[in-house]
């Protein structure tokens, strides 16, 4: 430990702030150490609350240390490490610091006690991550970055709503398990969904991370979806809606992974799919099924943020991460390949590698609690995660046909960070009890590698794979075609812009209307106005001053002639 | 006098995986070693918690390669509603 007390998200996110007053191998240096510093102060800590700050008389609770909220840190730490090698080659203030606050406002995050500290990281996490896909300094990626903006902001405001109304009606902003019913629970709950991309709510993730930086996906994949799945995970574990909600995280957007051209939109659809796997683990919500979350969590971080790096490299070298435009990059890129493929084996849940595991904790506390057609659907999108993740993003960027394009392998501080990341997706494939039972929350009671659990998930995931064989044989299997494809962001993006554009026209032409019918009607008046009183009406005309005299004089007469009477 | 050309005349180097026969081969391992988890399946106790997954012989790889197909063919089913031109949100 560093210091006594001192929050690791602190030493994140100051460190950052800190890290443009140094230059060049200095800097690398200093950001390289931060999160080291962070883990060594995180595993100082003992279990318990601290960090205790008083505004308006509320305490909040700043630094909340337990089984829970230590995994996520942990993790947290480690990609943002990761983050940072993998960016090493690259001279960019901006995503400098916005990678270091970002992360260090997720760790803070999952170290809040309390609703409003919890809301203070919130805000911030969506603050450090827009620069990351803005400092892609392109108009779609400022656009896709405000889009994204506007919607992380928006979420961190219904925290806020529901974390007052909780604390109206209860007096405390702890934040433990709240559930639906509790005063503001459905607002928080909210929240946390938009976040973890619930169906629906879903689709600022597939906008803005293809768009971000190749460095910037990177860190973006990590942090701002699996705070919200511990927040789920603290808040709202057995909420037993969450199981419909994760199946269908997990279903949905398989089928817009498989039309998809771009890789790392491929992979966004991929990472909501894998967010359902967790989200069904918390609604699920014994021990069992809490510590698959958290595993899988954990697993997910570092095999996702490996094959978005493998992308990332792609885009870096080529230039373009569209499988129509790539084929063939095995030949210039073969490391980078490797990498990919044990990211792709691991999401995909081949035995030996992390994801076997981790999925596994959580199908089986389904099935132990009764759920088979959730089990079922699962087991469907198991089949799809292998498709688009397992099969696609390799095959279609670095084999199939070969494109032509010739590039350089990945730089080597990209290389060290895929190669450390694919490293512990197979070390945590291989020696779970040892690496990733420890640090899960509850005590693991599961034995991974039984000869049914393997041969069964061979067998699903061989016969996918024999499956895609024989569509490509038979011509069957969808071609890769540069395009787009509508989701759910066609109604903010098309149908409300084209309608509130519609309203707009009708309410203009509405008030030209008006205004046209106004304009005549004072036209009217004036023309009443002018015909009396104009240059040539009766009242205004200007009368010879002889008549004023002969009216004057016949008033005084009239006057004389009462004076005689 | 000839001048060794410059390394982007040479042939480019053959790949093992360019040979549509070796393609042809890794596919083939594929196939044998489906074959043979079916063989397999017949001949262990499996540890199961629904009836069905044991009363069904071979259901992991029927289900496997079903879902697989489903969900390739319905999403080209689906690309007919969804498919855009690339430049479709920039226009």
């Amino acid at each position: 430990m560093i210091a006594e007390g001192l929050n690791p998200a602190l030493i994140l996110i100051v460190g950052g702030l800190l890290a443009p007053l140094l230059g060049g191998r200095v800097r690398a240096v200093f950001m390289l150490a931060l999160p080291l510093l962070g883990i060594v102060q995180l595993c100082g800590m003992d279990y318990g609350s601290g960090g205790i700050v008083q505004i308006f008389q509320l305490n909040l609770i700043t630094l909340r240390l337990d089984g829970l909220s230590f995994v996520f840190a942990l993790i947290f730490l480690i990609a943002s490490w990761l983050g940072v090698i993998y960016a090493l080659h690259q001279r960019d203030t901006m995503q400098d610091v916005a990678a270091l606050v970002y992360a260090g406002a997720a760790i803070g995050a999952t170290l809040a006690g309390d609703l409003i500290t919890l809301f203070i990281y919130w805000e911030l996490t969506a603050l450090g991550s827009v620069f990351l896909i803005w400092a892609r300094r392109t108009e779609r990626a400022t656009r896709a970055g405000l889009r994204y903006l506007v919607i992380q902001i928006g979420s961190g405001v219904l925290l806020l709503a529901g974390a007052t109304i909780h604390l109206r009606a209860t007096g405390s902003i702890a934040f433990d398990h709240l559930g639906l019913d509790a005063p503001g629970g459905l607002l928080i709950f909210v929240a946390f969904g938009i976040k973890c991309a619930f169906p629906l709510l879903h689709n600022w993730l597939q906008d803005a991370y293809p768009e971000a930086t190749v460095t910037g996906t990177v860190v973006l994949s990590v942090f701002t979806t699996k705070l919200a799945v511990y927040a789920l995970a603290r808040g709202y574990a057995g909420t037993e809606i969450l199981i419909y909600i994760g199946a269908t995280m997990t279903v949905f957007p398989i089928f817009f992974a498989v039309i998809e051209n771009d890789l790392r939109k491929v992979l966004s659809y991929s990472l909501n799919n894998q967010l359902g796997f967790m989200v069904v683990g918390i609604g699920v919500g014994t021990e069992l099924a809490l510590n698959g979350t958290v595993a899988h969590a954990f697993c997910h971080i570092l095999y996702k943020a490996l094959l978005f790096m493998s992308m990332g490299a792609v885009l870096f070298r080529v230039g373009t991460a569209k499988a129509s435009e790539l084929g063939g990059l095995y030949k210039s890129m073969p490391l980078t390949a490797g990498f990919c493929i044990v990211g792709s084996l691991s999401i995909s849940a081949f035995p030996l590698f992390s994801g076997f595991v981790s999925k596994a904790l959580i199908m089986t506390a389904v099935l132990e609690e009764h759920y088979p057609v959730v089990w079922l659907a699962l087991l469907f999108a198991s089949a799809g995660v292998l498709d688009h993740s397992g099969i696609k993003v390799p095959f279609f960027s670095f084999f199939y046909h070969d494109s032509g394009k010739r590039c350089a392998e990945a730089p080597a501080n990209m290389l060290i960070a895929m190669g450390i990341a694919a490293a512990a997706c197979v070390a945590l494939g291989l020696f779970p009890q040892a690496l990733l039972y420890p640090l899960l929350p509850h005590a693991v009671d599961y034995a991974p590698y039984t000869l049914t659990h393997i041969l069964t998930q061979s067998q699903l995931l061989l016969f996918a794979a024999l499956a895609f064989v024989t569509l490509m044989k038979t011509g069957l299997y969808p071609a890769e075609i540069p395009s787009v494809n509508l989701d759910f962001d066609w109604f903010y993006r098309r149908l409300l812009p084209a309608a509130s554009a519609r309203v707009w026209t009708l309410a203009l032409r509405g008030w030209e209307a008006f205004n046209a019918g106004a304009a005549r009607r004072v036209e009217a008046l004036i023309a009443v106005l002018s015909r009396h009183h104009g240059p040539h009406g009766l009242l205004a005309a200007t009368w010879p001053s002889g008549s004023m005299v002969l009216w004057a004089v016949l008033l005084l007469g009239v006057c004389l002639v009462f004076y005689y009477l | 006098m000839t001048v060794p050309s410059p390394s982007a005349d040479r042939p480019e180097k053959k790949y093992w995986l360019d040979e549509p026969r070796n393609v042809n081969k890794l596919i083939g391992v594929l196939i044998a070693v489906c074959v043979a988890l079916v063989i397999v399946d017949a001949f262990y106790h499996k540890h199961v918690h629904l009836a069905f997954e044991e009363s069904f012989p071979v259901f992991y790889g029927a289900y496997g390669f079903l879902a697989y197909c489903a969900i390739v063919l319905s999403a080209k089913a689906l690309r007919r509603l969804l498919k855009r031109d690339e430049d479709y949100y920039d226009r």
